[in-house]
């Protein structure tokens, strides 16, 4: 068999052998060698409608799968409109690997017509990126950027290659080994430390477990489980860990942080004893940092060494894999001696007797109105059709923090939302993504209607490609995150907040050639929901919700966690 | 108090700039910056010199060592390391203070590397303090013209290297977390470089 073949057929044959069944793209002039080389091969190619959108949804495949997502773009502004999705996915820790085209290698530098120096620009959004200089070195950089992107903290990857690349005829042998000598990956974590870890547990009278997004990209959903079950300690799951406890299990308290519940952040603020699962100590999680979590000893487990003691100095540092440290301390903890488990007993009870009085004072429940749409109520009809099963992707802003609060989430990789780069637009064409990845799923975009206007050019892809997503439009008429902050924290000065216009949902549904509604009576939101699902192709709901609505509890921005606000008219100052 | 790294990096296009990249995404002024290849021609020895806000100095370091081009990041601020600084410097020298400079440039061990009736063209090797000095006297004697290479610094202590072991590529699928490297400890060898 003849392995002479253009550089555009060896980068596909490349992707099959690294397993992708499909990505995300938008051609253009210099990767027109490439996209002659996809004609005739079997591999899925998705035609978004922007390359953001590219990006967006390879990420929703990945956040859906745990594989890698692949995007690809052309030279020039193709390259420059990945960027956001590459700080998305680089913030969340989301493996990508981004393919740009890059004009002839003779022009480089020529101000050539669509040039722009990706490999510079992307340099600090990306995790790694290379240049192709060569079509022989090709299959190893591809090789290396799948290894890159999907090995330790996961992050996004981009290749640059010139056309002349895409071009050139080279002899197409499988990579056997990939050699990064100064990329460094731990896995294992320190057995001494795992051992200290689990008699700290011991000796704990109010643990507490704070899982985050590394439950989810390491799978370690069972171990955290076996974890909390072992000790019977309360968990919390930050907004990127949503899933990693099954919202049912009856040691999930709910999440932390600025719009976390009550309970979540009284826990975190009063226990002796944190357990930090692959967790970064957000800002968003932690409030005013000096005044975070003041009476624990903090055990932070993290594959990447530089998260450790980054934010907050850990009194016991693991550096490893989560889940194979997980199942490591579960095995200690599970054999310990009996005197051991039953030290504090009593007082883990109290403590739990504590967190549940927490859970009943303020809990986190819908609010409902007769005359107009709430948007908690909207929530809750969303978690009741969905019933912990269902994929829902989010937008970021006030509907992202209620979805967060309110939609159950039984399984890790059900929630996908941009936490930390907080990305407009991101909820429509991650769900494109997820529906690709899971086609078996129920997928929610539960957007804003601010989002919402910034990826409708993707509707035309869910209608092209007739994916069953249910685009669930929180319309409030406003950018209602940055109104609420006006409101309180700008004497309520309303400054370019007001999204005065938005279509017709049916005629621009319809204009797609699918279903769409808009609603706005409480008595309509079930069964309008309802008919949603019911629908075997996309939908397009409009949910008129109420416009000055504010999300709590909140925690104002600088303010300790203790200092949370639970809610108007009159703000609570919550005892300590 | 400045900080001084050793880096022992990839020879390749772009790690300077990553390297770099870390310091100045978090807005610090690089004061000295040196770099050449190593015994091993496909790795280059750096040495930065930095103003790092003191608690932040481990973080940077780490997210140096992060890079997949970066072998190792030391600190060598206070660790045992010699720091040495080159520098070049133009002095008039008119023919009443020739031997004067010349006696000032053999106290500080400064070697003469060209010589005209205008003046010297001095060279001199030292720690960058000793060198401040240096400058300070010459400048005594007229105006100077004045290059300095930044500081080159080595540790004076037996640091192992600690290399991840090549991974197979063949067995490893898309997504597939646990399939790294089998053995997880990461080389050990000793620096020669």
């Amino acid at each position: 068999m003849s392995n002479l073949m253009s550089g555009a057929k060896m980068l596909l044959e490349c992707l099959v052998r690294e397993g992708v069944d499909c990505f995300f793209g938008y051609p253009g002039g210099v990767t027109l060698p490439f996209y002659d080389a996809m004609y005739d091969h079997h591999i899925r190619h998705i035609l978004v409608r922007h390359e953001e959108n590219a990006c967006f949804a390879a990420e929703g495949y990945a956040r859906a799968t745990g594989k890698v997502g692949v995007c690809c773009a052309t030279s020039g502004p193709g390259a420059t409109n990945l960027i956001t999705g590459l700080v998305d996915s680089m913030m969340d820790s989301i493996p990508i690997v981004a393919i740009t085209g890059q004009v002839t290698s003779k022009l480089i530098g020529s101000d050539a017509f669509q040039e722009a120096d990706t490999f510079g620009i992307t340099r600090s959004c990306t995790k790694h990126n290379f240049m192709v200089k060569n079509v022989a070195e090709l299959p190893q950089i591809v090789h290396e950027a799948f290894y890159i992107a999907s090995s330790g903290r996961p992050g996004p990857v981009l290749i640059d290659v010139p056309k002349d690349v895409f071009q050139a005829q080279g002899h197409y042998a499988p990579v056997a080994s990939i050699h990064l000598p100064g990329y460094k990956v731990f896995t294992e974590g320190h057995t001494g430390q795992i051992k200290r870890a689990a008699q700290m547990i011991w000796d704990a009278e109010r643990p507490w477990v704070y899982a985050g997004g590394g439950i989810i990209a390491a799978g370690a959903t069972p171990e955290l489980r076996e974890l909390s079950e072992i000790v019977d300690m309360p968990v919390v799951c930050t907004l990127m860990g949503l899933g990693g406890l099954a919202a049912e299990h009856p040691n999930f308290v709910s999440m932390p942080g600025m719009h976390g519940s009550y309970a979540a952040n009284m826990g975190m603020s009063n226990c002796d004893v944190m357990i930090a699962l692959g967790v970064r100590f957000d800002d968003r999680v932690t409030g005013r940092i000096s005044a975070f979590a003041p009476h624990a000893k903090v055990i932070h487990v993290d594959i990447d060494p530089a998260e450790i003691g980054k934010n907050r100095a850990p009194d016991l540092p693991i550096v490893g894999d989560v889940k194979r440290v997980l199942e490591r301390l579960n095995t200690i903890l599970a054999e310990a001696p009996p005197d051991h488990k039953a030290r504090n007993v009593d007082k883990r009870k109290a403590w739990w007797t504590q967190v549940r009085a927490w859970k009943h004072e303020y809990p986190l429940a819908p609010v409902y109105s007769d005359t107009e749409i709430k948007p908690q109520h909207l929530m809750a009809e969303i978690d009741r059709l969905s019933g912990g099963q269902a994929i829902v992707c989010s937008d970021v802003g006030q509907h992202q923090m209620w979805a967060a609060q309110l939609i159950r989430f039984n399984e890790p990789r059900l929630w996908i939302n941009s936490g930390g780069l907080g990305s407009m637009g991101f909820g429509l064409p991650s769900a494109i993504g997820a529906q690709f990845a899971r086609p078996d799923k129920l997928v929610f975009a539960v957007v804003g209607d601010g989002g919402f206007q910034m990826s409708i050019p993707e509707l035309a892809t869910i209608a092209a490609y007739g994916l069953p997503v249910k685009i669930v439009v929180m319309n409030n008429g406003y950018l209602g995150m940055v109104r609420q902050w006006q409101e309180l924290f700008y004497n309520n000065r309303l400054s370019a907040v007001e999204l005065e216009c938005f279509p017709d949902a049916e005629k621009l549904a319809g204009a797609y050639g699918f279903k769409g509604r808009t609603i706005e009576k409480a008595h309509e939101l079930a069964g309008a929901l309802e008919a949603a699902v019911r629908e075997p192709g996309p939908y397009l709901l409009n949910v008129r919700v109420s416009s000055f609505e504010n999300v709590y509890p909140m925690i104002p921005a600088g303010a300790a966690v203790n200092e949370m606000v639970m809610g108007p008219p009159e703000p609570v100052a919550v005892p300590k | 108090m400045l900080q001084v790294i050793s880096l022992l990096l990839e020879n390749k296009p772009g790690a300077l700039m990553r390297v770099t990249g870390v310091l100045t995404a978090r807005g610090y002024n690089i004061e000295t910056l040196t770099v050449a290849r190593t015994l091993d021609p496909d790795l280059s020895r750096m040495t930065i010199v930095v103003d790092v806000v003191p608690t932040l100095r481990a973080q940077v370091i780490k997210q140096m060592n992060k890079l997949v081009n970066v072998l190792q990041a030391v600190d060598l601020t206070e660790a045992p390391a010699v720091c040495r600084d080159l520098v070049l410097v133009r002095v008039r020298a008119p023919l009443e203070t020739r031997t004067a400079i010349l006696k000032e440039a053999e106290i500080f061990k400064a070697r003469v590397v060209d010589s005209s009736t205008e003046g010297f063209a001095l060279e001199a090797t030292d720690d960058p303090e000793k060198l401040d000095e240096f400058i300070q006297v010459m400048r005594s004697y007229g105006e100077i013209e004045v290059t300095r290479s930044g500081a080159v610094a080595m540790s004076l202590e037996a640091k192992k290297l600690r290399l991840q072991p090549p991974v197979p590529a063949a067995n490893r699928t898309n997504g597939d977390r646990a399939a790294r490297s089998e053995d997880d400890t990461p080389v050990e060898v000793s620096e020669e470089n």
